[in-house]
């Protein structure tokens, strides 16, 4: 992990459909740095922002007030220089493409040749453990694989930072499990920053480096909790520093909802 | 596999065409038994059955093989029908062409500015309520001022009525797209161009391959309209119409006519879905 911030978000303000009569402020005083190489996981009770947040850092929507900086510029030079790969909840493949060509997706947009396509398509499928799946189609693999082919096509252009919104949070409970393992090899291969958006507690103690607790209405941040559990395995869910990091999070939660 | 279910479509096709001859059959037959009413009751048929109404079937198609004259040659029926279909395949091939350029363009342009869908769409539904019989003429004057052949004349007329489905399933296929489909082009910075291509024109092929093939039998039903109201000396619209005023003594012609209308209908249906077959090959294969 080096010393140089990823992302940092200065005293930033979201509002929506501001000066209408449904205007919502979405987020209020928002102060995060994230160094290169963090996992950092955003949770939360739903409606804290913590979307809107990772949709700020990749420049989808824009600050009301403040500055969001990714490496060093502007959130919307980063996304203009395809600094960082986006994974969303629902995988996004596109139906009509081969696995393979989904992954190409972002090449082809940036102008690659075919075989350089072809190439970089075949390693990622590698990494994401799927070397024979390149011919299907999106529909013809389960919901764990299409992540995966996700996960695959946000890393294809090899970006120094990687947004996950609730990435496996339609996935059942063992596949997830397994993702989160995944995910994690696949953070130390890269040194990929991530910024994690989950609403779960055993998933965030498990990945994160650091656990940004939101509170809703305006979203705020209310704690930053710090996680060390190291090289981190199957076992790794039974040792008693994941439970007391996890507890530590949810009695955050807990006080954010008695905040309320 | 293939070819299976190409013999259960034909015996399909087969079974339901005997269906609807014996139903005409023993309708008519029913009909002369009981003197064109209900058996058993004192209530008239809706339509009645003798020989100039509702002529046999095998004299309907045996008057496709008599030999007719056309001009100062003479051939076959069939023959005469599939000359004057080619005319009406023509105007409706250029109506068809123009309707979908037309119909995809203003598409685009709807979910290009929210703005012009709010403007567009309430005149692309109003269009639709104008009579075709009333505009034909208004279209065909217009046309002969500006010096244009009468074939193209129908041929706007069939493009009024096909530019129609493929604007509105065109812009409901363009905004078919979820959200995180929408939002990862833009983290692609992909421009709207790019977006366009890659993403909204490919999702928007389902929504629009049922629309062109209602926009084929429109195109057919728009030249045939049109050829009867200008009065244009070839196309089946101007057989149907001779056949028509002359009913009384050649009944077997104007279905024979109809047949053929329908006929070119189910071409141009077919050509349709070949097409949808082509550009839709690689989601058929997943749905197989």
């Amino acid at each position: 992990m080096s010393e140089k911030n990823a992302v940092s978000i200065n005293d930033v303000d979201k509002i929506f459909n501001e000066t209408r009569d449904d205007e919502v402020t979405a987020l209020s005083n928002i102060d995060l740095t994230i160094k290169e190489g963090e996992f950092v996981s955003l949770i939360g009770p739903s409606g804290c922002g913590k979307s809107t947040l990772l949709r700020l850092i990749g420049d989808l929507l824009e600050p009301t007030q403040g500055s969001v900086e990714v490496f060093g510029k502007s959130a919307h030079q980063a996304r203009i220089d395809q600094d960082y790969g986006m994974v969303f909840q629902h995988a996004g493949l596109f139906d009509w493409r081969r696995v393979s060509a989904n992954i190409e997706l972002p090449l082809e947009l940036h102008g690659w040749s075919k075989s350089d396509r072809a190439t970089r398509s075949q390693e990622m499928l590698d990494l994401v453990k799927l070397p024979d799946f390149g011919g299907y189609y999106p529909r013809q693999l389960s919901g764990g694989m299409q992540q995966r082919v996700s996960i695959a096509r946000a890393l294809s252009f090899k970006p120094k930072l990687l947004l996950m919104d609730e990435p496996f949070g339609a996935l059942d409970e063992m596949t997830r499990e397994h993702m989160q393992i995944e995910l994690l090899r696949i953070w130390e291969e890269t040194g990929t920053t991530v910024v994690f958006v989950t609403h779960s507690i055993p998933e965030a103690a498990f990945l994160s480096n650091r656990v940004v607790v939101l509170s809703p209405r305006p979203g705020q941040v209310h704690s930053v909790i710090d996680v060390d559990l190291g090289q981190r395995t199957e076992s790794t869910r039974q040792d008693p520093k994941f439970f007391a990091a996890a507890t530590e999070i949810r009695e955050a939660l807990r006080a954010v909802e008695e905040q309320e | 596999m293939k070819t299976a279910k190409a013999t259960r479509v034909f015996f399909t096709v087969v079974f339901v065409i005997i269906f609807l001859v014996l139903l005409w059959e023993g309708y008519k037959w029913m009909g002369q038994q009981n003197d064109d009413h209900w058996p058993g009751t004192n209530f008239g048929l809706p339509i009645a059955t003798n020989d100039t109404i509702m002529p046999h079937f095998v004299d309907v198609v045996g008057e496709l093989t008599a030999e007719i004259r056309d001009g100062r040659s003479s051939m076959p029926m069939y023959a005469f029908l599939l000359k004057k279909a080619w005319f009406t395949f023509q105007e409706a091939a250029i109506g068809f062409i123009l309707g979908l350029t037309i119909g995809m363009g203003l598409a685009v342009l709807m979910s290009r500015w929210k703005i012009s869908e709010r403007g567009l769409l309430p005149w692309i539904n109003v269009s639709q309520t104008i009579p075709l019989i009333a505009l034909a003429p208004v279209v065909v004057t217009w046309g002969r001022n500006q010096g244009l052949p009468d074939l193209f004349s129908i041929s706007l007329i069939s493009t009024y009525l096909t530019f129609f489905p493929v604007a509105v399933s065109g812009l409901r296929g363009l905004q078919s797209p979820d959200a995180a489909h929408v939002e990862l082009m833009h983290s692609y910075a992909a421009s709207w161009r790019t977006t366009l291509f890659k993403l909204r024109l490919p999702a928007a092929r389902p929504y629009l391959f049922p629309a062109l093939k209602l926009a084929g039998s429109l195109s057919i039903v728009g030249a045939i309209v049109g050829e009867i109201s200008i009065g244009r000396k070839t196309g089946l619209g101007r057989a149907i119409l001779e056949y028509a005023l002359r009913y009384a003594i050649f009944p077997e012609r104007l279905y024979a006519s109809v047949i053929g209308a329908a006929f070119l209908g189910l071409m141009v249906f077919g050509m349709i879905n070949l097409a949808e077959r082509f550009f839709m090959r690689r989601t058929r294969e997943v749905a197989s």
